[in-house]
């Protein structure tokens, strides 16, 4: 083993800030110390839809402690491209939950108290908040999230498909959900003349400076943001919310320091969610399982004020080979909450009902679903052609089936049963998209031989500070203690945010690069470095331009095992097993912990996770977690995640692709396919719940 | 959440009459329901009246047998309790059933007892409801009830009643007593609830002031023969789907002694009285047990989304019978 080795292991035997977190000396935002601040408690419409006609705050400004109400009628004006950060700008209410005052108080219950005082008069509109599949405002986005085409087509496929030995058309459903990091989003705002810094729970703190200084028509240098430890995003922090914008809108109208924290319900309103998509998948295939066929027509919705088209359809353009193939998405503008990322959006939805189907085809063909997987596995990229720079699906199925002990599955139609419990397994794969995006860094060491390394990332809970600090000090080739990392800040060399799986190739690559440097610098001087210190600025953005064209994903195979209540339709998953292949896994424990936190939320979303929306107010009314279930410790039985190596040069030097999300993707399928295999019922619209396995 | 003002009186004579007295005074007990209705702005009392220091605390040997166990006591405590264990398992295992560790070491017997229903609007005070507001309309009959009353509701009201505990106690016929205005009394557990009708905003019978001072369980030989299983959407903290608490008793091949209690199907913990009448003297079968609950089932009035707790009812009854007629054998 050599020292880089030995280094790095030493490191990943536990997070580096695990002591202060389980010791409570870790900082979120809303615990910063700040002298003198009052709260701030917003007011939410109760309509979905309409026009305010009034705001009367006098019997809340009247509460002794009350330092004034933000409403349309006073609000300074802002320019936020992002309707949703444009508070108290407008009369018109786009859905109901909406934030359309707020009141500032000395103190946190006072401010509370007032806003249920704020009295609001609604001309109110009829409100269209039902998803339908034949929705007459259905229409075609220009792209998807991010930036992907909207439909796809290749060959012939109504012909191909007309003229397949088998075939599968079905409609899948996932319904609304919301991200519930345990941190609910919270700021603190203060000013200093027209400089304004954020304490603030977001995953990116030079992404929420620049939007928060549009916002405020500052200088993106007015403004820095702080995010030294946050509980948790998946997405719902990824770009600010209103909770920053209301903070810094507050504290300069009382010209104070602000605090902000959003309560569990008000997430539900105002931090966005996974829309619900409706999911016609089509599959035609030789009798022997391959692919002639596929076809996968995405309804999804987004709201009234800005849109957001998940791209629930675009995993399936590059799974699986076949001739014939379109994809398209097709969304509604309805009156509620934008929505927005949410672990994995698109491939977490989309491969719930292509995986679903794949099923399906492996039972009509009477062929094993792993081998019906392999049969269908593509050279290169199905759709584009091109290379994929590394694609270990077929190694994830094969080691996990063996792992899981697949060989002998009984076949569907087989009863297993123990007491009350049916018992059954499945299989499903996962894929999502490795890739990097610009960011800075700096390493610098001092004539007293330390070394510091600074970038604008931010652990949202991930490990990133561990990883971030194992490959620097590895780069450097000296013991971690020797190293002092800095991310959090939006003042540190600016980075990409920690979303769409690419915090930890992104921050490495930058990280590397600037440690590289300066151990040349070092070797240069033969180690004598200078009193005033040696330093290496790095920016890895014309490197990632350059990236050649290839496919890039992680892969992976999940496996489960299900026991269903024959008396009750409960379900339990004593065993679940993740296989996945996503690039040099920097920090084994930290891998483990992102994959089995990944399969954890989708066995919650298997089984549990339903945003229900009323369509006689227009609003989601299980919010909260008692009523919006995710899945409990006693919900989780014998949950594992191993991963095959793999060395992915081409996305930097660290080697990684990527493990935040895809390990959600799959699971969903993979148990709904056990829960066919255990019962017969083929469950096509999530959640799991027992009423849909009663008999 | 209102500001209000917070009283330990000295004893339940005290806290009974400060109650009475007082527009907008309550009882505190763990606070484990009642402060989150506080926040939610469904209740907004002037002044608590915190009676968890009152010596209500103790399980005991009732005067006639059975035991007497404090309104203050904490369900882990009750859950744990030896007696309990081996007279009464079912009660055990209906609390241990019950929301999460952290708040059983908190949740009072009484406070138990007298928590509200989980009804989505009767929680959200952005929207009607007659339990909330009388007068306002009921918007889940039409809107979210997949978890709501099957069994005893009105048309003004279909929520349930959410305790794990109540079922239990109910099954086992227990009694409770009261501190009112008047002095003490008892009342069956029975009488303690009331069904919705028109006055959903009437939980129980109790007056202003009655404070519950403990509950006795009889001692009752069937029940040591007795069990709880509770259905839920996920495999803890969540209320239940559907749950019964039964007893049973079975001499040669016969039931000599059944009680059969459900819960999350009705506004009140339902003692399934029509069903443990049809079994008494029947063969204790699965096909006695089945056709037992289906007569008691025959007066159901579900919904749109929640017609499958009638057979998830049926199923789970005669799954726990069975089991209890097969360790009776």
């Amino acid at each position: 083993m050599s020292a880089a080795q030995s280094t790095r292991h030493a490191v990943s035997a536990t997070r580096v800030d695990a002591p202060d977190k389980v010791t409570g000396r870790a900082r979120y935002a809303f615990e910063q110390p700040v002298n003198g601040a009052a709260y701030v408690w917003p007011v939410q419409s109760t309509i979905a839809k309409g026009t305010i006609r009034n705001v009367d705050a006098g019997a809340a400004l009247a509460l002794p402690g009350v330092l004034t109400a933000l409403t349309p009628d006073n609000a300074p004006r802002l320019s936020a491209d992002d309707p949703e950060l444009a508070l108290f700008q407008s009369r018109a209410v786009a859905y109901r939950g909406q934030l359309v005052a707020a009141v500032v108080a000395t103190s946190l219950e006072t401010a509370r108290a007032a806003a249920d005082l704020v009295r609001i008069d609604y001309t109110e509109s009829g409100h269209d908040v039902t998803l339908t599949s034949g929705h007459p405002g259905l229409y075609k986005p220009d792209h998807v999230n991010p930036n992907f085409a909207t439909d796809t087509v290749l060959g012939d496929l109504d012909a191909a498909f007309a003229a397949a030995a088998v075939r599968i058309d079905q409609t899948y459903r996932t319904p609304g959900e919301h991200n519930n990091p345990m941190e609910p989003h919270a700021t603190i705002a203060s000013w200093d003349g027209d400089r304004l810094t954020l304490f603030d729970s977001n995953q990116g703190p030079s992404m929420a400076a620049t939007v928060i200084a549009g916002v405020f028509g500052l200088h993106p240098d007015q403004v820095r943001v702080i995010t030294e430890y946050v509980g948790g995003g998946f997405g719902a922090k990824g770009t600010p919310r209103p909770n920053a914008v209301l903070a810094a809108m507050a504290a300069r109208a009382v010209g104070q320091p602000v605090k902000c924290a959003l309560t569990r319900q008000h997430m539900f309103a105002v931090v966005g969610h996974r829309a619900p998509s409706i999911q016609r998948v089509r599959l035609g295939a030789e009798a022997d399982g391959r692919l002639t066929a596929i076809a996968h027509d995405v309804i999804g919705q987004t709201s009234t004020l800005k849109e957001f088209a998940e791209q629930t359809a675009v995993a399936t353009r590059h799974m699986y080979a076949a001739p014939n193939r379109q994809t398209t998405h097709r969304i509604a503008r309805l009156d509620v909450p934008t929505p927005a990322w949410m672990r994995a959006p698109g491939e977490c939805p989309g491969m719930f009902a292509l995986e679903s189907a794949m099923d399906e085809l492996a039972v009509a063909c009477g062929i094993d679903p792993v081998d019906l997987r392999i049969r269908n596995e593509p050279a290169a990229d199905p759709e584009t052609g091109a290379p994929f720079s590394s694609r270990n699906l077929v190694a994830c199925l094969r080691e996990g089936a063996a792992w899981f002990g697949w060989a002998g599955r009984d076949p569907p139609s087989a009863a297993r049963r123990d007491g009350p419990w049916l018992i059954g397994t499945g299989v499903a794969a996962s894929t999502y998209p490795a890739r990097a995006r610009a960011s800075q860094a700096e390493a610098s060491v001092g004539a007293d031989g330390r070394y510091r390394v600074s970038i604008a990332a931010v652990d949202i809970g991930t490990g990133a500070r561990t990883a971030l600090l194992a490959v620097a000090a590895d780069t450097l080739g000296v013991p971690p203690a020797k190293v002092t990392l800095r991310i959090g800040d939006s003042a540190l060399p600016r980075a990409m945010i920690a979303g769409g799986s690419m915090g930890n190739a992104s921050w490495s690559w930058a990280v590397i690069d600037a440690c590289q440097d300066l151990r040349e610098q070092i070797r240069a001087r033969d180690g004598a470095i200078p009193a005033d210190g040696l330093s290496a600025l790095s920016a890895t953005g014309d490197a990632v331009e350059a990236l050649p064209d290839h496919a890039r994903y992680s892969f992976g195979a999940q496996f489960a095992e299900v026991r269903v209540d024959a008396d009750t339709g409960e379900v339990r998953v004593p065993r679940l097993l993740g296989v996945f292949a996503a690039g040099r896994i920097v920090v084994p424990a930290m891998a483990r912990s992102q994959f089995i936190g990944g399969m954890t939320m989708g066995l919650s979303m298997a089984l549990h996770e339903e945003s229900m929306i009323d369509p006689q107010f227009g609003d989601y009314p299980n919010h909260d977690l008692a009523s919006y279930h995710i899945a409990a410790n006693a919900d989780v039985g014998d949950i594992d995640a191993r991963w095959i190596d793999e060395d992915e040069r081409e996305l930097g030097p660290a080697g990684a692709k990527g493990i935040g999300e895809v390990g959600i993707v799959g699971t969903a399928a993979a148990i709904a396919n056990a829960v066919y295999h255990a019962t017969g019922i083929r469950v096509r619209d999530l959640p799991i719940r027992l009423d849909k396995l009663l008999r | 959440m209102q500001p209000f003002r917070y009283q330990q009186p000295a004893d339940a004579a005290g806290a009974v009459a400060t109650v009475a007295a007082t527009d907008g005074a309550v009882f505190l007990g763990g606070g484990t329901n009642l402060v989150d209705l506080m926040k939610l702005g469904v209740e907004a009392p002037g002044l608590l009246v915190d009676v968890t220091r009152l010596p209500m605390d103790r399980i005991e040997q009732a005067d006639g047998g059975g035991l007497r166990i404090g309104a203050g006591v904490r369900n882990s405590d009750l859950a744990a309790d030896s007696r309990v264990l081996a007279e009464y398992p079912v009660l055990s295992q209906a609390l241990l059933a019950g929301a999460s560790g952290q708040l059983r070491n908190m949740a009072t017997v009484g406070g138990n007892l007298l928590q509200r229903t989980r009804c989505l609007y009767f929680q959200d005070i952005t929207k009607p409801c007659n339990k909330r507001r009388p007068g306002t309309g009921c918007p889940a009959r039409s809107g979210d009830h997949r978890n709501l009353a099957i069994l005893g509701a009105s048309e003004h009201c279909i929520a349930t009643h959410t305790s794990d505990m109540a079922v239990a106690l109910t099954a086992l016929g227990a009694v409770v007593h009261v501190h009112g205005a008047e002095g003490a009394r008892s009342t069956s557990l029975d009488e303690l609830y009331r069904l919705p009708g028109d006055e959903p905003n009437r939980d129980t019978t109790l007056a202003r002031g009655d404070l519950i001072t403990a509950v006795e369980v009889a001692p009752l030989g069937v029940a040591r023969y007795s069990a709880y299983r509770k259905v839920r959407d996920r495999a803890s903290y969540a209320f239940a789907v559907a749950s019964v608490a039964a007893a049973l008793d079975v001499a040669d091949g016969t039931v000599r002694d059944v009680r059969l209690a459900l819960g999350a199907v009705a506004p009140v913990p339902w003692r399934a009285r029509r069903a443990e009448q049809a079994l008494v003297g029947q063969p204790a079968t699965e096909e006695s047990f089945r056709s037992a609950i289906d007569a008691e089932l025959t007066g159901a009035a579900p919904l749109r989304d929640n017609a499958f707790k009638v057979p998830l009812v049926s199923n789970v009854v005669t799954a726990v019978l069975s089991q209890l007629a097969g360790r009776a054998r």
